[in-house]
């Protein structure tokens, strides 16, 4: 029999945005919750909620406090995550070609190294990976994705790297993550997609929505070169498989 | 055509407006200025809708050239030195360039920014209808990176408009209101006791990212990793070291460390311009407390255009001025701080 899952806790974000958290742990139940609560949000608008960022275990809420409060504005938030998490009528599924290892993806030997196997073995493993989309956040189009292989788990580097590769694919902790801009990370580099999760002047903007599906598809370093150039004018070479 | 050239500008300078709402859920920060009623203050003493790109200009100082026509200006925010070609010009006034005439910035002396608007505002191409600068992102127009000297800011003609000044509100001194969460749970009370107890200062290190505070360590009760959740502006995030880093526009979207408290909106633009160094306190109120000031702080901003004055009685307060001097205050003719606090009484 199903049991109803307890309430979500609703934290003050200062005076104009409410955390709804489901867990305080990445959970996949939680993060369904919390695609589900967003989903409901967008579907029937609520007056002065200006827009919602979900992340693994929480939905974060901005609103007008001109236009609705505190209480009353968590309450309705708590009436709607009551409802049963809906089957998404449509889920959107990627496949994002990956060239893994080398200069494409510098830890990879190391990975394979600590993990007791090799770098095949590693690439095999996180390639036939099931993966969703859990949430974007920290720079554009960063897309953490829930379903690592539980035996690619690794704690992240005690030495965050100050500038890593845009199109990075890296493992850390229990997740792992497509990243669009070059920046700072404290991850693992497995691998370089020339795929643009986030490109001005391309329709769209963001090519991965929260919820979408991943698969990733390994291809040589010379496939790389080819579709970084497609990417750089505009086309997704990621493959669309369903929608 | 018109434009303001930036013949010369410090770092921490750039384009911003009300930022760009909206993309959060794809990790795109809105950005936009620090201190949005000094934002919209210089643009009601330009004519121009409340939200309008402005230059956003850090703690140095900075020079712009008019070129092709006299160009209208007004200036708001944190207060500094300011002349057009020897004319003193004080904040919180609007004043014009003749074609080829310069607008000469100070350092800062209160406050960390200052808000440059300009009668029309700049030509641009909105990137999600916005003009703010998010150098990360590539966003920003006229140029999606701090300004720099040779910049050109395209604009219209002045149209000859008397000059304004505005009546503002006297500036509060008094602590930086916070409420708690969303994780003050991750903290003793003694530790929240310790927060609102402690004098804190702003990093020197500090940027549109985020303002590093130094004081006392705050430790954390089950370790300072937890699993990424949404940020918002004034978010007081407590890393490993215990020293807090209060989120600014330039934010990431999400983060892993536990959130004490989040500065209040009404006090944000106050926040962000204390000034390095300078110590100050927090104050926890309730989140009553914390919309009705936010109704208040909107009511403000929307009473900006009821509070623009002629720019006239400044020069009768001249008189005023040289008395003071006379009698020993420490009242300078290019003094733009203290003639402004001899035009609206005692702050």
């Amino acid at each position: 029999m199903a049991t109803t899952p307890p309430p979500p806790r609703l934290l003050p974000s200062g005076d104009s945005a409410i955390t709804v958290e489901f867990s305080r742990d990445i959970d996949d139940a939680a993060n369904q919750r919390v695609l589900a609560l967003d989903r409901a949000i967008v579907s029937a608008p609520i007056a002065g909620v200006s827009e919602t960022v979900p992340t693994y275990r929480s939905l974060l809420v901005h609103y007008d406090p001109v236009r609705v409060g505190y209480d009353a504005l968590g309450a309705r938030l708590l009436e709607l995550a009551k409802q049963p998490v809906p089957e998404k009528a449509k889920t959107r599924r990627w496949r994002i070609p990956v060239t893994y290892g080398g200069e494409h993806g510098v830890d990879l030997e190391d990975v394979a190294t600590a993990l007791n196997t090799s770098a095949d073995d590693i690439v095999a493993r996180h390639a036939a990976g099931d993966y969703r989309v859990a949430m974007i956040g920290f720079t554009p189009g960063w897309s953490y994705l829930s379903g690592l292989d539980p035996s690619l788990q690794m704690p992240r580097r005690q030495d965050p790297r100050l500038m890593t590769p845009a199109g990075t694919i890296s493992i850390g902790g229990v997740q792992t993550g497509v990243q669009c801009l070059a920046g700072p990370s404290g991850w693992h580099l497995l691998g370089q997609t020339a795929v643009r999760t986030y490109q001005l002047h391309r329709d769209p903007i963001f090519l991965l929505e929260p919820g979408d599906q991943i698969s990733f598809a390994a291809v040589d370093a010379k496939t790389f070169a080819e579709q970084d150039r497609a990417a750089e004018a505009g086309e997704f070479v990621a493959e669309l498989l369903a929608s | 055509m018109s434009k303001l050239v930036i013949a010369s500008i410090g770092p921490a300078s750039s384009i911003q407006d009300a930022g760009r709402p909206g993309a959060q859920r794809y990790g795109l920060v809105p950005s936009g200025a620090m201190d949005r009623l000094a934002l919209a203050t210089a643009n009601a003493l330009a004519g121009n809708e409340p939200f309008a790109a402005c230059v956003e200009i850090g703690p140095f100082g900075a020079a712009f050239t008019a070129r092709g026509s006299a160009v209208r200006i007004a200036l708001a925010g944190g207060s500094r030195n300011a002349d057009i070609a020897g004319r003193p010009v004080a904040p919180n006034t609007s004043a014009t360039l003749a074609d080829g005439e310069t607008l000469t910035l100070g350092f800062a002396r209160s406050g960390s920014f200052s808000y440059l608007a300009i009668e029309g505002s700049m030509a641009g191409e909105p990137m999600f209808g916005s003009l703010a600068v998010n150098a990360r992102a590539g966003l920003g127009s006229p140029y999606p990176r701090p300004l720099q000297a040779g910049d050109k800011l395209q604009t219209k003609a002045a149209s000859g408009a008397a000059e304004r000044r505005i009546e503002l509100p006297a500036t509060s001194d008094t602590p930086i209101r916070v409420v708690w969460g969303p994780q003050d749970d991750e903290f003793a009370d003694d530790t929240k006791k310790l927060f609102v107890d402690s004098e804190w200062k702003i990093s020197a290190t500090s940027d549109r990212m985020g303002y590093r505070l130094e004081g006392p360590a705050l430790t954390h009760l089950h370790g300072h990793n937890i699993v990424s959740d949404g940020t918002v502006n004034g978010s007081l995030q407590v890393p490993g070291n215990g020293q807090p880093i209060v989120l600014m526009p330039d934010r990431g979207t999400s983060g892993g460390y536990p959130k004490i408290a989040t500065v209040i909106s009404a006090d944000f633009g106050r926040f962000a311009q204390t000034p390095a160094g300078r110590p100050f306190r927090f104050q926890a109120v309730s989140m009553a407390e914390a919309q009705a000031e936010v109704r208040k702080f909107a009511e403000l901003l929307r009473s900006l255009p009821d509070r623009l004055r002629s720019i006239e009685s400044v020069d009768l307060n001249l008189d005023a001025l040289h008395d003071a001097n006379v009698a020993g205050y420490a009242v300078s003719a290019i003094d733009a701080g203290t003639w402004q606090a001899e035009i609206t009484g005692p702050d």
